[in-house]
């Protein structure tokens, strides 16, 4: 085991920084957008439970963008990089981005990217870095919780009348152009990968597509091939969404620098 | 052997620290709760684990650590955090789970007792004719679930 020496060996690493910014933004971002829900959502069970998914993101993305800001060693915590970035400095996957829609699209978002993070967080448990694998392993509990939650909506809604039948479909249509950039392995994941940090994203697409079959077939809902993929979040290239996502959570510390509760 | 804190320190710290409630579930203590991890000699800290990565208590009970230590003359000793190996509910002592069940929280299974589809027991009538209403209750330690024996909801302790 090399974990002691990994955890402080990666001060200014380039790529480890890189990686780190692309698995908390991913929890920021999501983060916000399930907040967005929040005394909005159709029963006061279910705003409670997108708050408090919510939440462990927000506690996720806390611990990956402070380790960031280390391992950057330019004296940026995880506040100044969530807060004082612009749009084009995010590493947040795309899917994350996608607007709330009806609660079917938000499920279906959900329910890829958790059961996604799920596959990689077991991986991540792993690492070489042992600061990384701490993170990973106390945030693992929380993701197997909200995997299986967004799974269980997924059935409901899928099997359920056929309205929340087609807003499941409808839900999921908007989502699937996203999917493959979940899984794309760049030259920072791949120098990522080869040092034992992470498991490439590539080689975690059987076993989600075997979850995914499961799912569907328990939703009684058709899987077809995916579109064409959009890809470009990982190198900063993202939708309009995000910039007006990004306005309303940075506006109050950038009007108000320095402000505390 | 003498230390700077004193004699019996360890025993002193932890007193002080079984009276530090939980912010959101004030019947027990971060003691009962299993999230203060160890008392450091040299330097001189209380290290305690985080039950939820944004769990928002997280900061109140550092804050409460830090006053009741200082109250008892601790002033030096820190209070430190640490992620591994990661919080689990079984860590929740005996007494605190007794303390959760009279506060009408059902407790949380032993994982090492943990049955398949074993309910909780109804904090207030004992029955285990129980149904989940919903995964997540009012903090994200808790899920929301109601006795079908006397109609009453109750908050249970999520297994972690
Ligand atoms: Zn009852």
């Amino acid at each position: 085991m090399t974990t002691a020496s990994s955890s402080t060996g990666h001060r200014s690493d380039p790529a480890l920084f890189d990686y780190l910014l692309r698995l908390g933004d991913d929890s920021l971002i999501l983060a916000q957008r399930l907040s967005e829900w929040c005394g909005h959502a159709p029963m006061i069970e279910v705003d409670l439970s997108i708050s408090n998914v919510a939440l462990d993101l927000v506690g996720q993305a806390t611990l990956l963008l402070d380790y960031a800001g280390e391992v950057e060693g330019k004296g940026r915590d995880g506040d100044k990089l969530a807060f004082h970035r612009d749009a084009l400095r995010f590493r947040n996957c795309l899917l994350v981005e996608q607007p709330n829609g009806d609660f079917g699209q938000t499920m279906a978002r959900q329910y890829l990217f958790s059961t996604c993070q799920r596959l990689l967080f077991r991986g991540l448990a792993q690492s070489t870095d042992a600061r990384l694998a701490g993170i990973a392993a106390k945030a693992l509990k929380e993701i197997e919780y909200h995997a299986d939650w967004s799974a269980e909506w997924v059935v409901r809604l899928g099997d359920g009348t056929p309205e929340s039948r087609e807003r499941m479909i409808n839900g999921f249509a908007w989502m699937w152009r996203f999917v493959d950039e979940l899984f794309q392995v760049d030259e920072i994941d791949a120098a990522i990968a080869k040092a034992g940090i992470a498991p490439a994203r590539d080689s975690l697409r059987a076993a989600f597509n075997a979850e995914l079959k499961k799912t569907f077939e328990a939703a009684t809902l058709p899987l077809a091939p995916l579109p064409a993929a959009i890809l470009g979040g990982r190198k900063g290239h993202h939708s309009e969404h995000l910039g007006h996502l990004l306005a309303a959570m940075q506006f109050l510390p950038r009007a108000y620098p320095g402000a505390t509760w | 052997m003498s230390s700077p804190l004193g004699t019996g320190w360890r025993d002193r710290i932890m007193h002080v620290l079984a009276n530090v409630p939980d912010p959101e579930v004030p019947a027990v203590s971060i003691v009962d709760l299993g999230i203060v991890r160890d008392v450091r000699e040299n330097p001189p800290a209380v290290i305690i684990t985080p039950t939820y990565t944004g769990c928002p208590a997280t900061d109140v009970i550092k804050g409460s650590i830090r006053q009741a230590l200082d109250l008892a003359d601790f002033r030096d000793v820190g209070v430190e955090t640490t992620l591994t190996p990661p919080w689990t509910t079984d860590w929740i002592s005996d007494t605190g789970r007794e303390k959760l069940r009279a506060y009408g929280i059902a407790p949380p299974p032993h994982s090492s007792t943990l049955r398949a589809k074993q309910l909780p027991a109804c904090p207030r009538c004992g029955s285990t004719n129980t149904q989940e209403i919903s995964r997540f209750g009012s903090t994200p330690c808790k899920a929301l679930w109601r006795c079908l024996s006397c109609a009453e909801p109750f908050d249970h302790f999520k297994c972690h």
